[in-house]
């Protein structure tokens, strides 16, 4: 149908983007992985699996990797718990609203993801907006320390930040529930809650799913949040990676974090793609 | 068509009724869809809702499911006002003109939804969706998922799946539309003996006026949010009440005549008529009109009226060929004759003066 031509032009550039931008370097990063770092501060080629051992050995990599996941699996729930609810209210209850409704929600992706963090910052600090606000009403006498560097400050951030990658799917799906099963429901005598339950829960699946992924897998790898609002208490494994191919100067090591880390969001990106097939009705 | 209507619930004591439209109005952005429906439909009766596409009949069906709510008059069922109550408490089930089978459920767990939504004992589950199941040949599917089954079958699921419930009334929403010319004969002769055999009222949407004649008790006859008549089949079609009704069901040939002195004439064509003096409009079935035998033109009693005219058209049709006849001035008669072999030129034809059925002008006021 198309001329050989016409399908070389259109296949072959992002083949080459690919190859050049995304495999070469993820294999220099896994050949890395296997090298050292001698005493005067130079790569040395010889092939050993050292950096996979250390990475077992020391506490530090496995209690950060541990954090990161439970912050994900945090920051997932409620993106979810956020996000469904609302995607829910538009799709079904929003009528006229709808399209201004989804605007406010796509609206805050277009701010830069800096001047989010920054604006927690603001909000979270001991001089901060929350705080000021909780002595001037007198709930509080000095400024609460734990809202901003800590574990729970990425949270907040992080769950700020990614709802609206959870909610578009989720909308999404909803968006394709028909409506007439919903109809048909309620005609045989369902109530709107067993309604929900049992039908337009069960076919938002995939799009629950999707979203889930989508939270997960950018917090488990986000580094800013955990660097504007984290402190020492809420590093995540990324800034380890940040910090061993920069201060650290130990790329070997990096490298094989980053290709755990690699392993662990392709294995799951896998599964839930799986998944989505299995709950996605033709 | 006030006319109409009353006529509709004369035709059941109020007693007997089980379904009680009064009154209805229903309205799409101040657009008027029902104007003013009353309906009285009863027990175990095969009620069949006719109209045209924007005619407003899946709104009434969609009013009586709940689905819709009224912007005036009443809808009572049994007793109970039927139009306060939530959709999912209502004792009406419907066929979906789309089936609305839920594609996450097997048939089994299709049909057996409504039982479990209403917490039927978990026992008596099984038996009954089983039962539903033969009820409508479907059995050996009890454990697909309904994205491996045809239209048809999705049709018979879905049937199944309301049936089983044991609904008071049973709303159809053109169910055979989706389905081929065999396929929708077949399911026509099926649905009928459903029918009587489970006792259910079925209320019954369709646009194709034959489906209708087959299938029901009575047909209601809407036409842009009025009812135009509401009588059992045979009546309407040998008696319909408005010129639009004789030509919605069936074919017609409607002439517009002068009644005086007892006879109503075209100027073609005059037969002798009974009704007020002035002009009216009369239906004339096309196969009430005969050849008439050039050998025995004495035959003719007071009630047969004759006229004359050019063959324009003869179409074969198996048994009856249809005829079109020109009275002159272009006055074209339509008539279904007994295949007389090929007819030309002037040729003479009768029929009974009470096959002429004076009918009301459209009133679109």
């Amino acid at each position: 149908m198309y001329s050989r031509a016409y399908k070389s032009a259109v296949t072959i550039p992002p083949l080459l983007w690919v190859t050049f931008f995304l495999m070469a370097p993820y294999a220099i990063l896994f050949c890395y992985s296997f090298w050292s770092v001698s005493p005067l501060q130079t790569i040395v080629h010889n092939w050993n699996l050292q950096n996979y051992a250390q990475l077992f050995r020391n506490p530090l990599y496995l209690t950060v990797l541990l954090r990161s996941i439970r912050i994900a699996g945090a920051v997932t729930l409620l993106a979810l718990l956020l996000g469904y609810p609302l995607a829910y209210y538009l799709s079904f209850h929003a009528a006229k609203r709808k399209d201004l409704l989804y605007q406010l929600v796509i609206i805050p992706l277009w701010a830069s993801y800096l001047v989010r963090g920054y604006a927690w910052k603001t909000i979270l600090g001991s001089d901060g907006v929350l705080n000021g606000f909780l002595q001037y009403l007198h709930i509080t006498h000095r400024p609460v320390e734990f809202f901003l560097y800590s574990p729970f400050a990425v949270i907040l951030t992080l769950t700020h930040i990614y709802t609206p990658f959870t909610f578009l799917p989720i909308y999404a799906s909803l968006e394709h529930v028909p409506r007439n099963l919903v109809e048909a429901s309620h005609d045989l005598g369902a109530s709107p809650f067993s309604t929900f339950l049992r039908v337009i829960l069960p076919l938002s699946l995939p799009g629950i799913l999707a979203g889930a992924t989508f939270a997960f897998v950018l917090t488990l790898g986000d580094f800013l949040a955990p660097l504007l609002v984290g402190g020492p208490s809420g590093i995540m494994i990324s800034n380890i990676v940040v910090s061993l191919f920069g201060a650290a100067y130990n790329w070997p090591l990096g490298a094989a974090i980053s290709f755990c880390m690699l392993l662990l969001v392709v294995t799951l990106l896998f599964a839930t793609e799986r998944l989505e097939k299995r709950f996605t009705i033709s | 068509m006030s006319a109409a209507s009353s006529s509709a619930s004369d035709k059941r004591a109020p007693s007997e009724a089980l379904l009680s439209i009064r009154k209805v109005e229903k309205q799409f952005a101040k657009r008027p869809v029902l104007r003013g429906i009353s309906l009285e439909v009863a027990s175990g009766e095969f009620l069949t809702i006719l109209g045209e596409s924007g005619s407003g009949k899946t709104t009434l069906l969609r009013l009586i499911a709940g689905f819709e709510q009224l912007d005036g008059g009443e809808i009572w069922m049994g007793g109970e006002r039927l139009d306060e109550i939530p959709a999912y408490r209502r004792q009406v089930n419907t066929v979906f003109q789309s089936y609305a089978i839920f594609p996450h459920l097997s048939v089994f767990d299709n049909v057996a939804y409504g039982l479990r939504a209403k917490l039927v004992p978990r026992n008596e589950i099984p038996a009954r969706v089983t039962q539903a199941l033969a009820m409508v040949k479907m059995s050996e599917f009890e454990r697909s998922a309904p994205s491996r089954l045809s239209g048809g079958q999705q049709q018979r699921v879905a049937l199944a799946r309301a049936l089983v419930n044991r609904p008071r009334v049973l709303l159809l929403d053109e169910p055979l539309s989706a389905l081929d010319a065999n396929l929708r004969r077949q399911m026509q002769i099926e649905l009928k003996s459903l029918q009587r055999e489970v006792g259910i009222t079925f209320i019954f949407v369709t646009h194709d006026q034959e489906e209708a004649m087959a299938l029901s008790d009575r047909i209601a006859l809407l036409r842009a949010g009025r009812l135009e008549q509401v009588a059992e089949p045979r009546e309407i079609y040998g008696c319909p009440k408005t010129a639009y009704a004789a030509q919605f069901i069936g074919q017609t040939n409607l002439l517009r005549a002068e009644v005086r002195e007892g006879t109503a004439s075209t100027g073609a064509i005059s037969w002798p008529s009974s009704g007020p003096p002035g002009p009216a409009t009369f239906s004339l079935r096309p196969e009430s009109i005969r050849l008439a035998s050039s050998a025995q033109p004495a035959a003719s009693s007071g009630a047969t009226a004759h006229f004359q005219g050019q063959i324009k058209n003869q179409t074969f049709g198996g048994a009856m060929d249809l005829l079109e006849i020109d009275c002159g001035n272009s006055y074209v008669i339509r008539a279904r004759v007994p295949s007389p072999g090929a007819l030309t030129g002037q040729q003479k034809f009768e029929f009974n003066a009470s096959d002429a059925v004076r009918v009301l002008e459209s009133s679109d006021t």
